[in-house]
């Protein structure tokens, strides 16, 4: 049996893992998006906290995706088999780069800038939300549009814990020695993170300031 | 002494033997005894060579930095009792990069302070008109460019409406046309010369070209190392015989027609 006919013929299954499959990253990364960037403009004021948040999410990312899953399962409330444990390693995956680039953007800001801004009499939560944050927008959405590509492949070994999406086909297929298996999750997913790279990346050229 | 601030111009600044120090890495600078009054309406330039601490006494006058020792009053008011954000916004400031904020258009960053004091639009609006015609840019053409889209004398000249837009009494200024090509340069002095006198407003400039300050100030304050070491308008200024006085004088007669 060819991949070609392989494909068309579980057409419906594809698409519905690659449905199954989208739906953990955008949860994912809506959650990591809520925490990263609050957090990240939460820590431009306090080194101590930068340090240590930081720190904590550079960890994460360190951990080999299988073991963190492994790692969660038998933690209460977040862990278990299925989607809420693969959410929850997914956005810890997914919050270093979008904190970094938070981080990052807001302080990378020319200098010159910030000092017309506090010289001209704005509070500190005005130069935030009206000069830091405008100018970061870029550099943060660089930082989303990292995550969610790592997230859209992490997400493949979420189906070792039982979380679906197109990790499934892969790991039968591994289990099977069949190609067509394998790469009937691992097409849909690199076109997944194609996809992604390319709209984020227009969004992103569009919010640039220069 | 509070009669007698409050009989004082509403407009002055004072320093009361001011000193400031900051330990880091990087950079110690230090002002120390710094006993100063600067008049309302006048333009007041501090002359100094690199880390003699102008940018410091500029920053202290608007609550950037607070002294360590001794006090700034503002319109007889010491910096540390003021709020210090209404203290800004009464308080023009421009800079040698200019500061623009990139996002902003020109018309928006000359409406900076009228926003943040929530004047109402049309107000706002006219204002950014007279500023623009005020430092010679054609509102029409310029209004809603972004600064990346300016020459660098068109950002300072923005940088300068900016810093007027609210009426601040006191404007500091901090090398504004330190970055900018000679004859931008001469350009600029010559057209903020003559606005500075229509003006009438309490300036605190600082440079550390002896040119300009003859050009621009009713008074020289020279520093070095963090002290005055000589206060004489600018005719004056150059008969003085202390030292430093002397080497700024001698690199102006060294290169006639170079002014940095």
């Amino acid at each position: 049996m060819t991949s070609w006919s392989f494909f068309t013929e579980h057409r419906e299954e594809i698409l519905g893992a690659t449905v199954e499959h989208m739906t953990l990253v955008v949860i994912a990364m809506v959650i990591a998006i809520l925490i990263g960037v609050p957090l990240g403009m939460f820590i431009v004021q306090r080194p101590a906290l930068r340090t240590i948040a930081l720190g904590i999410a550079s960890i994460f990312q360190t951990i080999p995706s299988l073991a963190l899953f492994g790692f969660l399962i038998p933690i209460p409330f977040i862990g278990g088999i299925g989607k809420r444990t693969a959410i929850v390693a997914l956005v810890l995956y997914a919050l270093l780069p979008i904190l970094r680039n938070t981080y990052v953007g807001l302080t990378g800001i020319d200098p010159a800038v910030l000092e017309a801004a506090e010289a001209m009499g704005m509070t500190r939560a005005q130069i935030l939300f009206r000069v830091r944050f405008p100018l970061a927008r870029a550099v943060i959405l660089a930082g989303i549009r990292t995550a969610t590509i790592i997230t859209i492949g992490v997400a493949t070994i979420a189906a070792a814990i039982g979380a679906g999406g197109l990790g499934t086909f892969i790991f039968r297929g591994v289990a099977l020695v069949s190609d067509a298996l394998i790469l009937a999750g691992a097409i849909p997913a690199a076109l997944l993170a194609l996809l992604a790279d390319f709209l984020l990346g227009l969004l992103e050229r569009r919010l640039k300031v220069t | 002494m509070n009669t007698k601030t409050a009989l004082s111009s509403k407009k002055n600044i004072a320093f009361r033997e001011v000193s400031f120090h900051i330990n880091d890495i990087l950079k110690r600078l230090i002002v120390s005894g710094i006993s100063l009054e600067i008049p309302e309406g006048e333009t007041l330039v501090l002359l100094g060579r690199s880390g003699s601490g102008k940018t410091t006494l500029l920053k202290l006058i608007n609550g950037m930095l607070l002294p360590r020792e001794g006090e700034i009053l503002v319109e007889g008011r010491s910096t540390r009792d003021w709020d210090l954000i209404r203290l800004r916004r009464g308080i023009g400031y421009v800079i040698q990069d200019a500061g623009l904020f990139p996002h902003f258009t020109v018309a928006e960053n000359v409406a900076l302070v009228p926003n943040l004091e929530r004047w109402d639009a049309a107000r706002t609006a006219a204002r950014v008109q007279e500023m623009l015609q005020l430092v010679g840019l054609d509102p029409g053409e310029f209004a809603h460019r972004r600064p990346r889209e300016l020459s660098g004398g068109q950002r300072q000249r923005v940088g300068v409406a900016r810093a007027l837009a609210a009426d601040p009494p006191i404007l500091l200024m901090d090398e504004p046309f330190g970055a900018l090509d000679p004859v931008t340069r001469a350009e600029l002095q010559r057209e903020f010369s003559a606005l500075a006198r229509r003006l009438g407003k309490t300036i605190v400039f600082v440079t550390h070209d002896l040119r300009e300050a003859l050009l621009l100030a009713s008074r020289i304050v020279l520093l070095e190392t963090g002290r005055i070491v000589a206060s004489a308008p600018p005719q004056e200024f150059l008969r003085l015989h202390h030292p430093e006085v002397r080497a700024f004088t001698s690199s102006l007669n060294l290169t006639p027609g170079a002014s940095a």
